[in-house]
């Protein structure tokens, strides 16, 4: 059987091909104004990658702020939802999961039935969300993927105190002019972001294992300040951008089974 | 003038240049209290109060009968409520966010290309209706914006929306501390005709507005350095 899911968030679609329960192929790419054609375009390149055609599928689930643009798809599924069933399956310890996206960031506790038990959801404040770290990096001219690596050099005790965005862009404009690196101000940053992220979880209780995914998962000096920040190993996917699109391939499996 | 990055060297230039208009120099100056932000960093003054105390004894001073102040900065915005001489009784603030601070106004000017001081002015000039903005947080709604102006609504529009969505917040902070009948504006937002009368049909209170709703904070510092310096002169006290 072959099923697909397809998570289209405010920046990036992302698309996961399942047989059998097992990964065949998956894509990412950006959602621009257009969801719809993003869904499209992304299930339709990781089928390629897999080499299969739409009409091979035999079920298919969408997700993500824009799951209702999906128009072929069988069923919309909520995210929290996927995030949990994405995170047991790659790590079937988890209790609680940590999903940060462009911009809202979910902190879910699940049990051991993969069931959400409680959670979590800012998608009103982009301070702790992916947002947050793409100001900062046009302002300081760092690429975003960059960011994570090059902050790991710091040893600085620097922080950013302005929790808003737009303030702390500010108070990061006056780092840059009393001469601080840029290394010490992005280690600041991610201190910065994790310490929100931090307060959002703290609020439901740490259960663990914790999984942290979303594309901000992907910035080592984020999911390195947080692991400090919460005093506790994280769980980070290999690919953590497409868990929430894995989640909802594996819905479609049992939906279709 | 702005602060800049250095507030110390802008207060000194700040003083000079009031000093000159004056016909004055520093050292005729009998006693200085400094407030806001910066007010541990003014190297010449001989005390420092909170920008609170200072709003409500400027008001004090200005509109006698008021008891609830809004003072909304580019930075913060403080709900304040006092008593008959101007002394502080309660008080709410926002400087965490800048989506409830004239920050926000700021960033929308900049993003629209209109000049700030036109954005009251324009938010009443609707063409069809005012937008709806839906985010809070200044960044969301940015993006809002662009979406609102690639989809070709008017720009007078969009400032409606977000006149009236920084009034809402206001009045969210004003109602922490209660509304009295008597209010008034301070700050940069008071320049701001299109919150202040989004405000003022909120409330259903007309606000009493200071000619120069800037200068307050500093009008009510000037005021308690006349105070204090009265003070030790009565006690003997030589400053």
């Amino acid at each position: 059987m072959i099923v697909a899911g397809v998570d289209i968030g405010s920046l990036t679609t992302k698309a996961v091909i399942l047989k059998d329960d097992k990964i065949l192929s998956w894509h990412v790419m950006f959602t621009g104004t257009h969801g719809a054609e993003a869904a499209n375009k992304t299930v339709g390149e990781a089928l390629r990658e897999a080499g299969l055609s739409l009409g091979s599928v035999d079920y298919i689930i969408s997700t993500g702020v824009g799951k209702l643009e999906a128009s072929f798809s069988n069923e919309q599924v909520g995210e929290i939802l996927c995030a949990v069933r994405g995170a047991c399956w790659l790590f079937p310890s988890v209790r609680t999961v940590i999903d940060i996206g462009a911009e809202n960031c979910r902190t879910i506790k699940c049990n051991e039935n993969r069931k959400a038990t409680q959670f979590d959801l800012n998608d009103k404040c982009a301070a702790g969300t992916g947002v947050f770290l793409e100001t900062m990096a046009a302002m300081l001219e760092v690429r975003l993927e960059d960011m994570g690596k090059l902050s790991m050099g710091s040893n600085s005790d620097i922080n950013v105190n302005f929790s808003c965005a737009v303030f702390a862009e500010s108070e990061v404009i006056s780092l840059v002019h009393s001469g601080i690196s840029k290394v010490d101000i992005l280690s600041a940053i991610h201190k910065s972001i994790a310490s929100r992220v931090y307060l959002m979880v703290s609020k439901m209780g740490i259960e663990k294992d914790v999984v942290v995914a979303g594309g901000v998962a992907k910035n080592v000096g984020f999911t390195a300040a947080l692991s400090q920040r919460m005093g506790s190993e994280l769980l980070v996917p290999q690919e953590p951008q497409i868990m929430g699109a894995l989640g909802a391939a594996l819905v479609a499996e049992e939906t279709s089974r | 003038m702005l602060t800049g990055a250095d507030s110390a060297e802008s207060a000194e230039k700040v003083m000079d240049e009031t000093l000159s208009k004056a016909g004055l120099l520093l050292g005729s100056i009998e006693y200085i209290v400094s407030t806001g932000y910066g007010r541990l960093l003014v190297p010449f003054a001989n005390r420092n109060i909170t920008e609170i105390s200072c709003h409500a004894k400027g008001i004090n001073s200005l509109f006698s009968l008021a008891r609830t102040i809004l003072d909304m900065g580019g930075q913060d915005c403080k709900a304040i409520r006092c008593d008959e001489g101007g002394k502080v009784t309660n008080f709410a603030m926002n400087d965490k966010c800048a989506a409830g601070a004239g920050r926000s106004m700021e960033v929308m000017a900049r993003l629209l290309e209109v000049p700030l001081e036109d954005m009251g002015e324009r938010s009443l000039q609707t063409v069809e209706r005012p937008s709806t903005i839906s985010t809070t947080c200044v960044v969301f709604a940015k993006s809002e914006v662009i979406s609102l102006l690639h989809s070709g609504v008017h720009k007078n529009d969009i400032i409606a929306g977000l006149c009236d969505a920084l009034s809402h917040r206001v009045l969210a902070l004003l109602k922490r501390v209660g509304v009295e009948k008597e209010f008034a504006i301070a700050g940069g937002i008071a320049k701001n005709i299109g919150v202040v009368q989004r405000l003022e049909e909120k409330l259903g209170l007309r606000a009493h507005i200071a000619f120069e709703p800037q200068i307050v904070g500093a009008l009510g510092a000037a005021l308690f350095a006349k105070e204090l310096l009265e003070k030790s002169i009565k006690c003997g006290v030589d400053n």
